[in-house]
This record gives C-alpha cells, sequence and structure tokens, in this order.
C-alpha cells in the first residue's frame, strides 16, 4: 500500500509540473484527476485484497507507476488525449478487477484452450472485414464499431498466449521425447505439433497480411520462448532463429515497407525529411534530454510524430532525461523480473508456461518498441506497455496484469494448505 | 522448467541492458552534437524565448534589438525589433529572427553570442549558477551608418551595390544591395504575416528583395577585371608597365573565328601597358588573355573566382550558384548565406576556346562575379597583394557595454593574390586610370583615389556600370566596388566612368573626410 500511496503521490507530482511549466497556476481539475487517479489505484488494490489476497505486492505498483508517467507525458503532449487516456485507465481497472473477479482459478482457461485459440484468430482477423475494418498509418489493424476504435490484435494476443500454453502443457513430454528418429535427432510427429503450428502460423501470415511487422516479430518471439520453457530442448531456440532470418529475408525482399523501415534504422540520414524525419526527432529528443531533461513541460517533445503513442519514450526521454529513462528501463525489469519469479513459482505446468508467456510478452513487447525509437533495432509500430497513448493495449495490458496476479494467487493458496 | 524461465528471463534481461547502453549513448555520449544539430529546432525554439543582445553598426546604432512582446496571442514574451530608420538599410547584412523561417545574416551567424551561449564566464558561486547571470551579448559590426546611408542615397533607387571593405581587415564598411526589405514583417509574431512576407521578398516578379546582390547575384565585371588580368600578367612576367607596346588597332582578330573584340565605341586604342589601362583598350588585354592562355584560367583561383561550375548536373540556376558547387570554395566568410559562387573560363579549355581567353581578359564571355568579390580585388591591390577574409564582426560587448576581450575579430589572410611589387605597379596605373583616364569622376579633392571603371555588356540589356577602386593610394584604408544593373537610368549612355565612378568617390569621400 504504501508503495501504492508513492506511485499515486508521483503521478500528481507529474501533473503538477506539466502545469505549472506552463504558467503560475494550479489546474482547477487538479482536485479531481487527484481523486480519480487515487480511487482507480485503490479499486485495484482493494480487488487484489479481496479476490487474489495472496498474490504478489509489486505487479500493480509498478504497472501503476509506468501507467502514471505515461499518462503525465500523453497530458503533456496533448490535455484531450490525456483526458481521453484517464477514461481508458478506468476501462483497463474495470478489466483487471472483472478479470480477476471471473477467473478464480487459472485452470478454466486451459479448459477453453481452443476457443480461446479460435476466438485469437477470429479477433485477429477482425480489421480485414469490410466494414469495421480501418487502415491507420498503413496498418490494418482497427476495428471501428460506431464511435469506438480499438485494436483486437492486443487482446488476441493474450488469447494465443492462453492456447499455447494450454496445448503445450499436454503435449511438452512428446515434444521434448520426439517419436521420429532422424539420424541422431528426435522430432515431434506432425501430429503432436500441428495444432499449434497451425494456430502460430495463421496467426503471423494475418499479421504480416496486416502490416503488422511488430507483432508478428513479438508473437515468433513468444512462441519460441514458450516452446523452450515447455520442452527444455534449445533446438526450438535454433528453429526460431532460422524462422526469423528466413522470414525476415523474404519479408525484405517482398514488401517494400519493410525495406524502408531497414534502411531507415540503417541510415535515416539519406532521407531526412521523410523516412528519416520520426527516428531523427526521436533522436534529437533523447540528445536534447541529455542526462537530467529539460524538465517536464518545458521541452519540445510535441516535434516528435506519434509522441503519445509509439515515440512516447523519446518525450520521456526528452524531458526527464537519462535519468527518467532508466528509471522506466528499470520498472520495466523489476515488473518483467517478478513476472518471471511468478512463472518459476507457479506449481502446475499450465500456469508456469503461461506465466512464462505473458512475462516473455511483456518483454518483448517494450523491447521491441524501447528498441525501435532508440534505433538499436529497425522501427516497428507497437505500443509500450501500460505507458503508451491507446485503449486496447491498456485493456489488453490490464488483464495480463490481473492474469499473472491470479496465478501468483494460486500458487501461495497451493503452498498454504498442507 | 524453472530453468528454462530462468534463461528466458536473463535472455530478456540482456535485451534491456542493451537498451540502457544506448540510451547512454545519445543521452550521455551524443547528447552534444543531437543538441546543438542545426536540424534540431528545440535549441532555436529556446533562444526565441531567451533574452537577446541588441546587433550595433560600428558607431553605435541600434540595428536590431528585442522587447517585450505586445501580442497578447502567443506565448513569445520577446519580439524582435529592427528600427525603421535602419530596417532596410542594414536588412541583407543584420537579417531576421524569424518565427516561422529561422535566423539569417548576424541574427543567425552570430547567435550564440547574442544569447549569450557564448561568452565564457565562471560562476561565483551555486546560486549564480542556478540563477543564471545575464550573458547576453550585443554584436558589434564593422559597418558604418553614416556611409551606408551614403550608399543607399547615391544608389537612388537603382538596383545594384555598393561594397566598402576595411583594407587592412577586410572588415564589411559598406554592404548595401538595392532594392532591400523591411525585416520587420519576417519577426512578426503573427504567422501568416510572416509567411506573405517571405514569398514577397523571395519572389522574381518583385525583384527578389531578399537576395542581397552584394554576394548572392553574379555579374560579368566588364574592364574592372583587368584589374585582375593585369594583376596576373604582371606576376607571370610576359609584360610591364612599358613593354611591350601594343598596336593601335579597333579590333582584335580572335583565332579559331571570324569574329573580332572591339574597343569601346569602336575607337582605335593600345599602346604599352600604363597607356592601354588607362583608356582601358579592349584589343590590348584581349591580346594579353591570349597571350596569358592557361594561365589566366589556373590563376584565377589566386583572386577567389573560380572555374565555371557543371551545367549538366542542373546546378546553375539563374545564374547564381550556392557554394558547395565551386570548384574553388568561395572564402569563408561570416556573411551568411555564403557567398556565391564566380566563374572564369575552364582550366584546360584554352586550346578549345582560345576567343573566351580574350574575353575573359576584359571581363566578358565566361566571367561572372559577385560585386563583393571585386570589392576584394581592390583590397588586395590595396593590401600589398593580400586578400583579406571579408567579415562582418567587429567585437562582441556585454549589455553594459564592456568589451569581451576574446570575441574581437581575428582578421585572417584568405590569400596572397599578387606579389606586393605587382601590387604597387597596379596602384600606380590604377591612379593613373582615375587621374587621367576613364575614371575622373571618382577623384576626390585633396585625396588620391586609385581604381578603374567597368561597363560590361549584356546581351539584349543594357550594361552593367562597375567601378573598383581604394583611397587614398599612398596609403590605402578603404576598398569599394560599384556596381549599377544595367546602367540605372542612363540606359545605353551608360559607362561605369559616368554612372559607377561618381558613387564610388562620394562614399570614399564620407568615410576619409566625414
Amino acid at each position: 500500500m504504501a508503495l501504492g500511496v508513492l506511485v499515486v503521490l508521483m503521478t500528481i507530482g507529474g501533473y503538477l509540473l506539466v502545469a505549472l511549466a506552463d504558467g503560475p497556476e494550479i489546474p482547477p481539475d487538479l482536485w479531481v484527476l487527484l481523486g480519480w487517479v487515487f480511487g482507480l489505484y485503490v479499486v485495484a488494490h482493494f480487488a487484489i485484497r479481496r479476490f487474489a489476497p495472496g498474490a504478489d505486492a509489486t505487479l500493480l505498483p509498478l504497472a501503476a507507476a509506468l501507467n502514471g508517467v505515461g499518462f503525465v507525458t500523453i497530458s503533456r503532449l496533448d490535455e484531450e488525449l490525456g483526458r481521453v487516456q484517464s477514461v481508458w485507465v478506468a476501462v483497463g481497472v474495470a478489466a483487471f478487477v472483472g478479470t480477476l473477479v471471473v477467473v478464480r482459478d487459472i485452470r478454466i482457461l486451459a479448459r477453453y484452450r481452443y476457443t480461446f485459440a479460435l476466438l485469437g484468430i477470429g479477433f485477429l482477423l477482425l480489421p480485414l472485414v469490410p466494414g469495421v475494418g480501418r487502415t491507420i498509418n498503413g496498418a490494418r489493424l482497427w476495428v471501428s464499431i460506431g464511435p469506438l476504435n480499438f485494436q483486437p490484435g492486443e487482446i488476441a494476443k493474450v488469447m494465443l498466449v492462453i492456447f499455447i500454453a494450454a496445448y503445450l502443457a499436454d503435449k511438452r513430454e512428446v515434444l521434448a521425447a520426439g517419436t521420429i528418429r532422424l539420424g541422431r535427432m528426435y522430432l515431434p510427429a506432425l501430429r503432436d505439433l500441428g495444432p499449434l503450428a497451425l494456430a502460430w502460423g495463421v496467426s503471423i501470415l494475418v499479421m504480416v497480411n496486416e502490416k503488422d511487422l511488430g507483432s508478428s516479430l513479438l508473437f515468433l518471439g513468444v512462441f519460441a520462448a514458450m516452446l523452450y520453457v515447455a520442452t527444455g530442448r534449445g533446438m526450438y531456440v535454433v528453429f526460431a532463429l532460422v524462422l526469423f532470418t528466413v522470414g525476415a529475408w523474404f519479408a525484405y525482399q517482398a514488401f517494400d515497407h519493410v525495406q524502408v523501415r531497414v534502411e531507415t534504422w540503417i541510415n535515416p540520414w539519406d532521407d531526412p525529411d521523410n523516412t528519416g524525419f520520426q527516428i531523427i526527432q526521436s533522436w534529437f529528443a533523447f540528445g536534447t534530454g541529455g542526462f537530467a531533461g529539460t524538465g517536464l513541460g518545458l521541452g519540445n517533445p510535441d516535434k516528435i510524430p506519434n509522441a503519445a503513442t509509439d515515440f512516447v519514450f523519446s518525450a520521456i526521454g526528452e524531458e526527464l532525461g537519462l535519468i527518467g529513462t532508466l528509471g522506466v528501463l528499470l520498472m520495466f525489469i523489476l515488473l518483467i523480473g517478478t513476472a518471471f519469479r511468478v512463472a518459476v513459482d507457479a506449481e502446475r505446468p499450465f500456469a508456469k508456461l503461461f506465466a512464462a508467456g505473458l512475462a516473455t510478452t511483456i518483454a518483448l513487447q517494450s523491447f521491441l518498441i524501447l528498441g525501435g525509437v532508440t534505433r538499436l533495432i529497425p522501427l516497428t509500430g507497437i505500443t509500450l506497455p501500460f505507458v503508451s497513448y491507446g485503449g486496447s493495449s491498456l485493456v489488453a495490458n490490464f488483464v495480463i496484469l490481473a492474469f499473472l496476479l491470479r496465478i501468483s494467487d494460486d500458487t501461495a493458496r497451493e503452498r498454504s494448505v498442507p | 522448467m524453472n530453468d528454462a524461465i530462468r534463461r528466458v528471463g536473463l535472455a530478456m534481461l540482456v535485451l534491456f541492458v542493451a537498451l540502457a547502453g544506448q540510451l547512454t549513448y545519445l543521452q550521455v555520449i551524443r547528447a552534444d552534437d543531437l543538441e546543438s544539430d542545426p536540424d534540431n529546432v528545440r535549441v532555436f525554439l529556446k533562444d526565441l524565448n531567451r533574452p537577446r543582445g541588441s546587433i550595433l553598426s560600428a558607431d553605435g546604432a541600434v540595428l536590431a534589438e528585442s522587447v517585450p512582446s505586445q501580442d497578447d496571442g502567443d506565448d513569445l514574451d520577446l519580439q524582435r525589433v529592427y528600427p525603421p530608420a535602419t530596417a532596410e538599410l542594414f536588412a541583407h547584412i543584420v537579417g531576421y529572427q524569424s518565427v516561422n523561417f529561422g535566423n539569417i545574416g548576424v541574427e543567425a551567424e552570430y547567435n550564440g553570442d547574442l544569447v549569450g551561449r557564448r561568452i565564457p564566464t565562471v560562476p561565483s558561486d551555486f546560486a549564480d549558477l542556478l540563477a543564471g547571470e545575464d550573458l547576453r551579448g550585443n554584436v558589434v559590426l564593422t559597418a558604418s551608418l553614416p556611409a551606408q546611408q551614403l550608399a543607399a542615397e547615391q544608389l537612388g533607387g537603382r538596383k545594384g551595390s555598393v561594397v566598402v571593405l576595411d583594407t587592412a581587415t577586410g572588415g564589411i564598411v559598406v554592404a548595401y544591395s538595392n532594392p532591400t526589405y523591411d525585416p520587420n514583417f519576417l519577426a512578426s509574431h503573427n504567422v501568416e504575416l510572416a509567411s506573405a512576407s517571405f514569398q514577397l521578398i523571395n519572389s522574381k516578379a518583385d525583384d527578389e528583395r531578399g537576395k542581397a546582390r552584394a554576394w548572392r547575384e553574379i555579374y560579368a565585371p566588364g574592364s574592372t577585371f583587368k584589374v585582375v588580368t593585369t594583376g596576373i600578367a604582371l606576376d607571370s612576367g610576359i609584360v610591364t608597365p612599358e613593354q611591350p607596346v601594343y598596336p593601335n588597332i579597333s579590333e582584335l582578330e580572335l583565332p579559331l573565328t571570324d569574329n573580332t573584340l572591339e574597343n569601346f565605341g569602336g575607337d582605335e586604342c593600345g599602346g604599352n601597358l600604363t597607356e592601354s589601362f588607362r583608356r582601358s583598350c579592349n584589343t590590348t588585354f584581349g591580346q594579353i588573355g591570349l597571350d596569358l592562355g592557361e594561365r589566366l584560367a589556373d590563376d584565377l583561383a589566386r583572386y577567389g573566382i573560380s572555374e565555371p561550375p557543371l551545367t549538366a548536373d542542373g546546378q546553375l540556376n539563374s545564374g547564381a550558384i550556392q557554394n558547395g558547387n565551386c570548384a574553388v570554395r568561395p572564402p569563408p566568410a561570416d556573411v551568411n548565406p555564403g557567398v556565391s559562387c564566380s566563374i572564369g573560363p575552364a582550366p584546360g579549355s584554352f586550346k578549345a576556346d582560345a576567343p573566351l581567353f580574350a574575353l575573359s581578359a576584359i571581363g566578358q564571355g565566361p566571367v561572372a562575379v559577385t560585386p563583393i568579390e571585386m570589392a576584394m580585388v581592390a583590397q588586395a591591390v590595396a593590401n600589398r597583394g593580400e586578400m583579406m577574409v571579408p567579415h562582418t564582426l567587429s567585437h562582441v560587448e556585454t549589455v553594459d557595454g564592456q568589451l569581451v576581450p576574446e570575441s574581437r575579430y581575428d582578421p585572417s589572410v584568405y590569400q596572397q593574390s599578387m606579389t606586393p611589387e605587382t601590387a604597387a605597379t597596379l596602384t600606380q596605373l590604377m591612379v593613373n586610370a582615375v587621374n587621367n583616364g576613364t575614371g575622373t569622376r571618382a577623384q576626390i579633392p585633396g585625396i588620391q583615389v586609385a581604381g578603374k571603371t567597368g561597363t560590361a555588356q549584356v546581351e539584349g540589356d543594357s550594361a552593367h556600370a562597375w567601378f573598383i577602386g581604394f583611397a587614398p593610394a599612398e596609403a590605402p584604408r578603404y576598398a569599394i566596388a560599384v556596381l549599377v544593373e544595367n546602367g540605372g537610368d542612363l540606359g545605353d549612355e551608360a559607362t561605369g566612368g559616368r554612372v559607377a565612378a561618381p558613387i564610388a568617390g562620394a562614399v570614399l569621400q564620407r568615410l576619409l573626410q566625414g
């Protein structure tokens, strides 16, 4: 609880600093915001107390801290967007509480594995349906129903991780031992690998078709990590790397947008006003921020395109400096580390695999976008969990958080039973 | 499974450590160059709201200052103002600070001094460091207000340019180009007004008033270029003031063609160098150009005049070439934007294009230069053959008028254009041209002027009237170049001697006699 109060104070303090940078008046909506942020946190906190009392105590404060930094940065960039985001935080917390209430035992999920597989793929395909699908920034990832826009892919990822975890929990021994002998190696039978390969192959194809490079990469990585965890065989990691290399080569040859991304990564200054513009502005933001940052509200992060979504970390880098960016990185490391510990502590294979899959999802997704905006790797447009503006991403990540807490609570309960 | 989970977790940790490394690289190691990158608008935006020093003429007149913004509609506290009396007069030198279009001119070149980034101080204590001392600097120029005013008056609305350089330092004392513009519109916080003004001053229909003709437009220099030809010929030893004696003819037959080179008005003209220079005989200098051959093209580089840029790559726009395309770069002057590239005959082309060398020798044909470059030629003659780097800055003061010691501009030699002996001989020839030749209207009572006139033929239009020179001849202080585009209102009757020489005389007189 004490950690939580600190997080709330941090968020409010940041918001206040942004407002004061503009003029010496305390914004009139400060108390409303204080109540709102504090209220949401208290709701989430007591939901854990009530529905998952044995769960890990650091996950929620860490996620809330990241969410708070993101909220302050988004509000600073665009007040209106900040207001919308505060509503999405509420929806996310509602989804969080709802998940804790509905999913009382994580094993229920495993029972509906094929339902989740089909639902996941269905959700992935939704943006391709004429009438509801929308293309934004060149990627067809969106679904519009009435005034609402969302990315079903975000929640589909979670469903597919459920399926893979459940499937692997069943078949992991067969897959690890292998039934077909090839020289000195034992390979799993197609019958055992089939459904998995199918679900995975279809999802990757759909994502590639929707030009969602980031998600394709993320999914490849998460799948490989889970296979490795299930079987303990490094062969699967090698296999995934080969697949990645072949896939990347093929994508580079076949798609112009992939070529542009890679060339921009190698030298953005070839075309500084068009393809290279975003990443150069992002570098300028990091460089201008330097060690200590310009101070909240005192920089010009509005010069970076998409600063509230994909490039939110660059905006943080400009105003909070290296201190801020390493702070955010540290919070991610703690959050992800805790998630992996939840996986290690879990008693049952499904829970272990599921937690490990979720932890890898958060870790890889964060790495792909953080590496992208710092030009460590080519840029693939995905959101930064808990920090970026975006409803679907926020809801999906709060659901992931709820699942991790549920697993953690299950473990605690099973251990306390003599 | 736990080992595998730990290994995956460790792999993720490695990725995040790599991120931390990249962030340290960007935010510590590369921070300074990323922040100061010219494409990074952040520093400029910050400067817009930073107190900014004034720009002053050499005689202390305020040419630019910052005042509290009257406009409540924007979030900028300060407004850059160019006092009405001098705004148009110094627009091309001082430039502007524009919200939409950035800084240009002295405002750009000495931005760091104006906002106080460059004045080195040691903060006396920690509180000082936090409070931030007022480090703004006032930038003092080498330009003289009365001389600049007189230059504008003398041009009197005619298109053209007057440039005066301090012969010893290369300091720009006068650099006036007509027509000019009012930079106050560009500095306006009203984005539409500034944009409209920017469009207007850069439009051909409105004479491109934003373009400083003194260093951004190239013209055929006509007979003023004979100073360069003479310098090269004297240095090469193929002629002396007395020898050889060139034939007294009205036209020179050119090799490889039926065309001839005529004297002005078809007169017969000739004699030795002294006589030919005084009368500005085209036939004599055309012959010298042919005699010099390749040497003419090669040695032009010593006068800052480059070979022609390739036209094939489409870079030859409206005759003005930015300095990036020059084979020989123009001097590293602090005038901004860069001096346009001048053009001369191409080295190695004498065999194929000999007639062009005869034309080049009299400042026609392939030769085209900016007015400031002709002023630099005169300055080199006056300064024992040493051509100085032209510059606008004198020094920087603190806002309360204290000289910042390290800020005084350190004059530097651009190149040795000719030997001191050649410079002395040229001075005699130029004195003679003013006293007894084509440049008599540049004379000043009591002061010896040295100079050379030029009347540059322009195809399909009236000739450009030129005068270059310096004074006093025996102990030079100021070098001058005057250009009146298409001869001003005298049209085809114009000659450099009638149109440009009197302007030069008046401006030099004001500077030397007050």
